[in-house]
């Protein structure tokens, strides 16, 4: 089995508030990894903490090792540019840019230098066949993105943020804000995306964790309290806590 | 209640159109393309207003000119580089005070400034620039609330695809402000058209034989014209009409920009729908 992530130790304050407690696990290569935990618990701290978006937080700080394609993504000399260039992420709620289709999709290959016109149409053409979009938009790719449906914008979102091929895919709870519709359509997409990249994905929802993915990491307060195969956690978690949390004893 | 609510928004309107009544009625018959496009003769009882027109014209491109990258830098500043301290929050009440600072003190300090200790003497440049001072607090507190409003969801989706903030400031949180930065900058020229105490003592002048062709040579301006027409001179009754059709224009200038802005403003909002 391919680690896609590895994570090791990781340490995650805000000010003086200890939000992750050592927490380790690996996140294997082309395989949903799903994050559940009741509020608050940290898991899309943790999330953050994969593509470097906490560095924006602060009074954030970070210690861990956390190791992709095996290097320490928190290394002094990290271009923290290219990591997000290869580690895309999908928001809770769906936030395309007040631009057109195409220049949204387009977005991330321009700021990585690509200028030439039928390479962008390619990379957009693609990606949007990726999102499972292209269908429905195919004919007004110039319309403002702002215009589509919500269950549509995110999966703009998601064609924009795959425009950039990434090796890993992180979604912050991404169906929380979509209609039952919506989200199904988005689950479906999600097994399509594994088979291209890694995908970390932060729920509430535990159906959807049983659903949709291969791994599941249970978060409680900051602690990682279960890692392993979904299937069998949610059958046969080792821990009481996860299992109090899989049966609702607590949420 | 609400009697008394429709009755100051109708005596607000009549107001405005009494104005605008009065003048349209009594500059009326000045108005005609020779009146536009001919200077002053005759000590100003005959011909137009060319010059003044244009050099209210070249005053609002110079002023706008400075102060629309100034008061846009700092409005970026505050919105996006500063961090509270005490040198922001300092700057912050400078412009604050700027703002109610009235224009005849601006005058002086631009007499002072530009034309005295610069050298520049007086003319179009350092009216323009007087005028350009005038506009800055407008303009920065436009610009200002335009980058606050922007949503932060803009800003995580374009530094989570690995764009610096530079880049993420002038692809997306810059257009995104721009309709209410125009708006700013169209008051703003609402605002430098019709001053004249700014203008008096730095660069405008009582007649110029031809339009201002350098940035050093000195303007006419329509507000100073007006003055000019209704208080000095020796023929302060013939050139009534003169006055009021000069007034037209200044009115018809002032909302024909605003108009443009507005125009402008929503063929923005249209394509960057918050």
């Amino acid at each position: 089995m391919d680690v896609s992530i590895s994570a090791k130790n990781v340490n995650l304050y805000y000010g003086d508030h200890h939000v992750l407690k050592d927490v380790s696990f690996d996140m294997n290569s082309k395989m949903v990894t799903a994050l559940i935990g009741p509020s608050g618990c940290g898991k899309s701290s943790f999330l953050r903490c994969l593509n470097r978006m906490n560095d924006f937080i602060r009074g954030a700080r970070v210690e861990a090792d956390i190791r992709m394609r095996g290097k320490d993504i928190y290394a002094r000399d990290t271009d923290v540019i290219s990591l997000r260039r290869d580690v895309g992420m999908v928001f809770q709620k769906p936030n395309p840019f007040p631009m057109s289709i195409y220049d949204n999709v387009a977005y991330g290959p321009r700021l990585h230098g690509i200028r030439d016109k039928d390479k962008l149409d390619e990379i957009v053409e693609t990606s949007i066949k990726g999102a499972a979009l292209w269908d429905e938009v195919k004919d007004k790719l110039q319309a403002s993105g702002l215009g589509l449906s919500g269950g549509q914008q995110q999966r703009l979102c998601i064609a924009r943020a795959i425009a950039t091929r990434p090796d890993v895919v992180l979604m912050d709870e991404p169906t929380s804000a979509l209609d039952p519709l919506a989200t199904a359509k988005i689950e479906e997409l999600i097994r399509q995306l594994k088979e291209s990249f890694t995908v970390v994905i932060v729920t509430h929802n535990m159906q959807q964790a049983a659903r949709i993915s291969d791994y599941t990491a249970f978060f409680l307060l900051g602690d990682l309290v279960e890692y392993g195969v979904t299937a069998e956690m949610f059958t046969n978690p080792k821990d009481k806590r996860t299992e109090d949390y899989i049966t609702g004893r607590f949420g | 209640m609400s009697f008394v609510l429709w009755g100051s928004a109708a005596f607000l309107v009549l107001l405005v159109l009494a104005i605008l009544l009065y003048i349209l009625a009594n500059g009326w018959e000045s108005l005609s393309w020779e009146f536009l496009t001919q200077p002053p003769r005759d000590q100003m009882t005959k011909g137009g207003i060319s010059t003044p027109l244009v050099g209210t014209i070249q005053l609002v491109i110079v002023s706008i000119s400075f102060a629309l990258p100034v008061g846009v830098a700092t409005g970026l500043f505050f919105a996006e580089y500063s961090s509270g301290g005490i040198f922001t929050n300092g700057l912050r009440l400078a412009i604050r005070c700027l703002a109610g600072v009235p224009s005849v003190v601006f005058g002086l300090f631009g007499l002072s400034l530009f034309v005295v200790l610069m050298k520049f003497g007086s003319c179009l440049l350092s009216a323009g620039l007087t005028l350009a001072c005038l506009a800055l607090p407008l303009i920065v507190t436009a610009s200002e609330q335009a980058f606050l409003a922007v949503p932060k969801e803009y800003r995580d989706g374009s530094y989570a695809l690995g764009a610096t903030k530079w880049q993420t400031i002038y692809k997306v949180v810059l257009p995104a402000a721009m309709p209410t930065i125009v708006t700013g900058a169209i008051l703003s020229i609402g605002r430098v058209a019709g001053e004249t105490a700014p203008i008096i003592f730095t660069g405008a002048a009582f007649f110029t034989p031809g339009f201002a062709t350098s940035l050093f040579d000195e303007v006419m301006a329509l507000p100073y014209h007006i003055l000019v027409l209704a208080t000095a001179g020796t023929h302060i009754t013939e050139t009534r009409p003169i006055q009021y059709g000069t007034v037209l224009v200044l009115l018809v200038l002032v909302l024909g920009v605003s108009f443009v802005g507005v125009y402008l403003r929503n063929r923005f909002r249209k394509t960057s729908r918050v």
